[in-house]
């Protein structure tokens, strides 16, 4: 059997934002590779870096350090040979259909009367003969991205990339353009050597690809690389595939390590601070109370995503919520109530608040930022002032959103308020001892 | 006119002030001290002044004259926009140094450039030339900025998506700014050009007749053909020259810029079809005329192909899109270097002028500006005492838009400045007639822009709130109180920028008149700028001109920008 040469490979590499004192890594020491042949997901939760090591691969961004191979040839530019499906379509909008299409051939070099007939083969390929002179904001959500799996198609890529590229379309759009390109795939008549896509929803990754590369966040790392050797079509309820699943959420939840670890530090203090995950007190009161009503207070997570009806990623952040404060354990893609989770879901509102301040008191972040407040003139801070604080450990957006979700749980505790019309965040008087 | 709240985001800045403005504002200090000691050592003979004919006849060719020049100043400002703007959007140093100039050049008063610009001209060039040179120049100043502003900003808001998109399907710098830059841009470029005409109009009174020192200049006109009318108080011809220069802006709104936005409404962004499109039956004249289909077919069609094709091939892509912060090369830190004692030996000499000024012109300056400044906040709160409720009432009945909004806006358009020596005689006689005319004038050219933003801004009020308001009972005052003025708070605030810096702009021309021979003037830093450069007065003209541009900038950042981030932050409705 000849050997399947290998298309891509990525070579320890880094990614950094930011300079001097404020730099942060987006993904650490990647080192992955593709084979001809193969269909392949790149899975984690936001904020892993995944679309970052999608567009270093594309060769849109250049990485910090380390090299990206492409038929062992060492990527200087975007990569002539790749393409991406993106999650927002990214079709001109002012160009009509066949337009959009036939521009990736014009700038190659295509003339006229060849573009618009390859254009309309390919519209007609994906289903949308008669479509041709519409203008995108004509379109629904689906078409328009089959639209862009046209003209992704148009340039004839020997490496496909998909980024997100079913999710901002509606559950039904979204089967049948994965059927479709499944069918694309396997059939073998389109020049497509390789397909990499980037998701976060683990069913449509386990439906669709022969190998799984999972990332983890803080900073973005590779988890772990799973096969998925399930012959097409794959049914949902087989047990092998469920099998896939719950082995793929044990994988990415729960990966439970020391206590001193998993709290991580507080900011400034060397080590890494966690990052609170950006998730609403009520959604995570309803995720407990549900938890409660399973027969022995446990719950595969897989099944709670179907239960709930909730996306898989915001999941995901609850279970990781409920675990950092000590409301449940995860193991093996099980998620089950802790006692105290459970004297929390018993508790009326007021004792439920005051579980929930003595937890939250733990974390590094907010024993940080009730300090600073206790140590401030009148217990009052600015939210620039904490902002500014934070960004020695995050980027400023998400140094935001972190102040953001702290104001949040810590207005639902009772422990601090922020007041909008000054931007001040302060100590609730019964903190002021 | 669409009511498109995001074309009047406003050039506000919204960065801290730097070390570069600093560095900004003592380089242009040290140029126009330059300009003005080169002006100093030239010796010129004196020029014969070009003598106006008030005759209706010579008209036509005096509207040509100007319609040219105005051209010419647009053309010349859409290149420095495109350029600049790109510049500034697509590279990280040199956008810390584009971006302070632009707000510093923007509350440059207008007329100040002139001596500078004009007697740097004629060193290189003899006088006739360099004159409609420099009214060219000046009318660019007064299109230039906010156009630039806007490509800047459109530029720096394409989505990542769209960007990323034409990089990996290959797009060329041609091809890019083809597909993506400027159908992204077109709509605020249009608008923005409407705007930057208007302006054009207004300073074309002052760009085709003006003096410095012993020296003025004519040039054949229809400003000139105005000023001169009024001047001479020959009422029949400045009846003619208002109806023609009507008939001009008319004919423009209706064969150049409807057309326009009814081309460009194609280039809208958003994804849903919108209700009423702008529509003009110019566009849809020519759109179904066989003529101009068989052009576009036949002529402009193939052209266009074969411009791709040619630079497609000239021209590679560049390799990756990011925006790179390369290192600084030694050329960069030479040049530097160089640039910084240039920069110190000017600042000292020009300080040294600055110095050399008596006390006495320091009080003038300060009273100027104190005096100025109030009238800048008089013609404002005018303004927005009537723009409010009128804005509010058309924005908010879409009949009343439907008809009168092409009229505002043609009325918007019309010059205040043509009028003004009509009503500077009018006044004259009451008490304070010029400085209520002074007022007026930074009225009339700057209420607009309130009435445009606050048009938008109503007509932007969500159907839901009204009917909740409505449901609770909340009438009359409180209405206004709870609804209508928080609402709109963000549109008059973005008008109120643009008009007061427009106001500043205004009092050169509105408060130093010379008529017949004598002069009218008002205490105010623009009378003393105006004065200074009817005088010669190069020394005064300096210090006058830098301190107004002290004072805008400065309000700019400490008053305009901090209550445009209330605006934002909490006022704006998403």
């Amino acid at each position: 059997m000849a050997v399947t040469p290998t298309l891509l490979e990525v070579r320890s590499v880094n990614q950094l934002y930011g300079s001097g004192e404020r730099r942060f890594t987006a993904v650490q020491n990647i080192n992955f590779s593709m084979k001809e042949g193969e269909f392949v997901a790149l899975v984690g939760p936001s904020g892993c870096g995944k679309s970052t090591l999608l567009r270093i691969i594309t060769g849109l961004n250049k990485p910090t350090s380390g090299v990206v191979l492409y038929r062992d040839n060492v990527l200087t530019g975007v990569n002539p040979h790749a393409t991406i499906v993106f999650q927002t379509f990214a079709l001109f909008p002012w160009l009509t259909v066949q337009r959009n299409v036939e521009l990736a051939l014009k700038v190659r070099g295509v003339p006229a009367e060849e573009r618009t007939e390859r254009a309309v083969a390919l519209l007609d390929k994906v289903g949308l003969d008669g479509f041709e002179n519409a203008y995108p904001r004509e379109l629904s959500g689906g078409m328009r991205q089959k639209v862009g799996f046209a003209r992704a198609m148009a340039v004839e890529p020997e490496l496909l990339c998909l980024d997100e590229p079913f999710s901002a379309l509606d559950v039904l759009s979204a089967e049948a353009l994965r059927g479709e390109l499944l069918e694309l795939w396997t059939a073998g008549d389109i020049p497509t050597k390789a397909i990499l896509m980037v998701t976060h929803n683990i069913e449509e990754a386990i439906t669709l690809v022969d190998r799984i590369v999972v990332m983890g966040k803080d900073p973005g790392h590779i988890v772990a690389d799973l096969m998925v050797d399930l012959p097409h079509p794959r049914h949902r309820k087989s047990p092998e595939f469920i099998a896939k699943v719950d082995l793929l959420y044990a994988t990415l939840a729960g990966q439970t390590q020391l206590e001193q670890i998993e709290m991580g530090t507080a900011p400034g203090e060397p080590g890494h601070t966690r990052a609170l995950p950006n998730v609403q007190v009520a959604n995570l009161a309803g995720l407990l109370e549900a938890l409660a009503e399973k027969p022995g207070d446990r719950a595969d997570i897989y099944q709670l995503v179907e239960e709930l009806k909730v996306d898989s990623d915001h999941l995901l952040l609850l279970t990781e919520a409920a675990e950092l404060l000590g409301f449940a354990t995860i193991a093996q893609g099980d998620i089950s109530l802790t006692a105290l989770g459970q004297t929390f879901v018993d508790a009326s509102i007021l004792v439920r608040k005051e579980i929930f301040a003595t937890r939250i008191r733990r974390l590094p972040m907010f024993r940080w930022l009730l300090n600073m407040l206790g140590r401030a003139d009148t217990h009052m801070l600015e939210w620039d002032v904490i902002q500014s604080a934070l960004e020695l450990e995050f980027l400023p957006e998400e140094a935001e959103k972190q102040i953001d979700i702290a104001v949040n749980w810590g207005r639902y505790a009772e422990l601090v308020a922020y007041d909008d019309s000054n931007g001040k965040i302060y100590l609730e008087e019964a903190e002021m001892k | 006119m669409a009511s498109d709240p995001a074309l009047f985001r406003t050039n506000v800045p919204q960065r801290r002030a730097t070390f570069a403005d600093g560095i900004i504002l003592l380089t242009l200090g040290v140029l126009f001290y330059a300009g003005l000691s080169l002006a100093r050592s030239i010796v010129r003979p004196p020029v014969a002044v070009e003598q106006i004919s008030l005759a209706p006849g010579a008209l036509p060719l005096y509207t040509l004259y100007s319609v040219s020049r105005m051209l010419a100043a647009y053309i010349l400002a859409l290149a420095f926009t495109l350029s600049y703007g790109r510049l500034a959007a697509y590279n990280r140093r040199a956008e810390k140094v584009l971006l302070p100039l632009l707000d510093v050049l923007q509350s440059v008063p207008i007329l100040s450039f002139l001596p500078v610009v004009l007697l740097s001209l004629t060193a290189v060039m003899p006088q006739t030339i360099a004159a409609e040179l420099a009214s060219v120049v000046l009318i660019f100043t007064s299109q230039a900025w906010n156009m630039t502003f806007a490509w800047y900003q459109s530029l720096t808001t394409i989505p990542k998506e769209l960007r990323e998109a034409s990089a990996i399907f290959r797009l060329n710098t041609w091809m890019r700014f083809k597909t993506l830059e400027l159908p992204f841009a077109a709509i605020p470029l249009i608008w923005n050009s409407m705007m930057s005409w208007a302006g054009g109009w207004f300073f074309l009174m002052a760009a085709e007749i003006f003096s410095v020192g012993q020296e003025s200049f004519k040039l054949p006109g229809l400003g000139a053909y105005l000023q001169t009318a009024a001047l001479q108080g020959d009422f029949k011809a400045l009846g003619w020259g208002l109806g023609i220069l009507i008939f001009v802006i008319v004919i423009m709104d209706q064969w150049v810029w409807r057309p326009l936005l009814a081309w460009a409404d194609r280039f809208k962004l958003e994804m849903v079809e919108s209700d009423n499109p702008p529509a003009s039956w110019f566009y849809d004249l020519m759109r179904n005329a066989r003529i101009a289909q068989w052009l576009e077919r036949r002529i402009a069609a193939p052209l266009l192909e074969w411009v791709d094709a040619t630079l497609i091939r000239r021209r590679q892509m560049e390799p990756f899109v990011e925006i790179a912060e390369d290192r600084p090369g030694a050329s960069f830190y030479l040049a530097t270097v160089i640039g910084a004692g240039i920069l110190i030996y000017g600042g000292y000499r020009t300080g040294l002028t600055l110095i050399q000024l008596p006390v006495n012109d320091w009080l003038t300056i300060l009273g100027g500006v104190l005096a100025t400044m109030l009238r800048v906040f008089i013609s404002l709160v005018i303004a927005m005492l009537w723009t409010i409720p009128v804005g509010y009432a058309i924005g908010s009945n879409p009949r009343l838009a439907g008809w009168l909004q092409p009229v505002v806006q043609i009325v918007a358009s019309l010059p205040a400045t043509a009028l003004f020596p009509l009503l500077v005689a009018a006044l004259a006689s009451l008490y304070g007639g010029l400085n209520l005319s002074a007022v007026l004038l930074m009225l009339m050219g700057t209420q607009w822009y309130l009435l445009f933003n606050i048009i938008a801004g109503a007509a932007a009020i969500p159907q839901d709130l009204k009917y909740t308001s409505a449901l609770l009972g909340v009438r009359g005052w409180e209405r206004w109180r709870t609804l209508i003025l928080p609402a709109l708070f963000p549109f008059i605030i973005t008008g109120a920028i643009t008009a007061s810096g427009g106001a500043w702009n205004a009092s050169i021309v509105a408060e130093y008149l010379q008529a017949g021979g004598k002069t009218l003037s008002v205490t105010g830093i623009g009378s003393v700028i105006a004065s200074a450069t009817a005088g010669g007065e190069l020394q005064l003209l300096l210090a006058s001109t830098l301190s107004m541009i002290l004072t805008v900038v400065l309000i700019n950042r400490l008053i305009w920008r901090r209550l445009y981030r209330i605006a934002e932050e909490r006022f704006r409705m998403e």
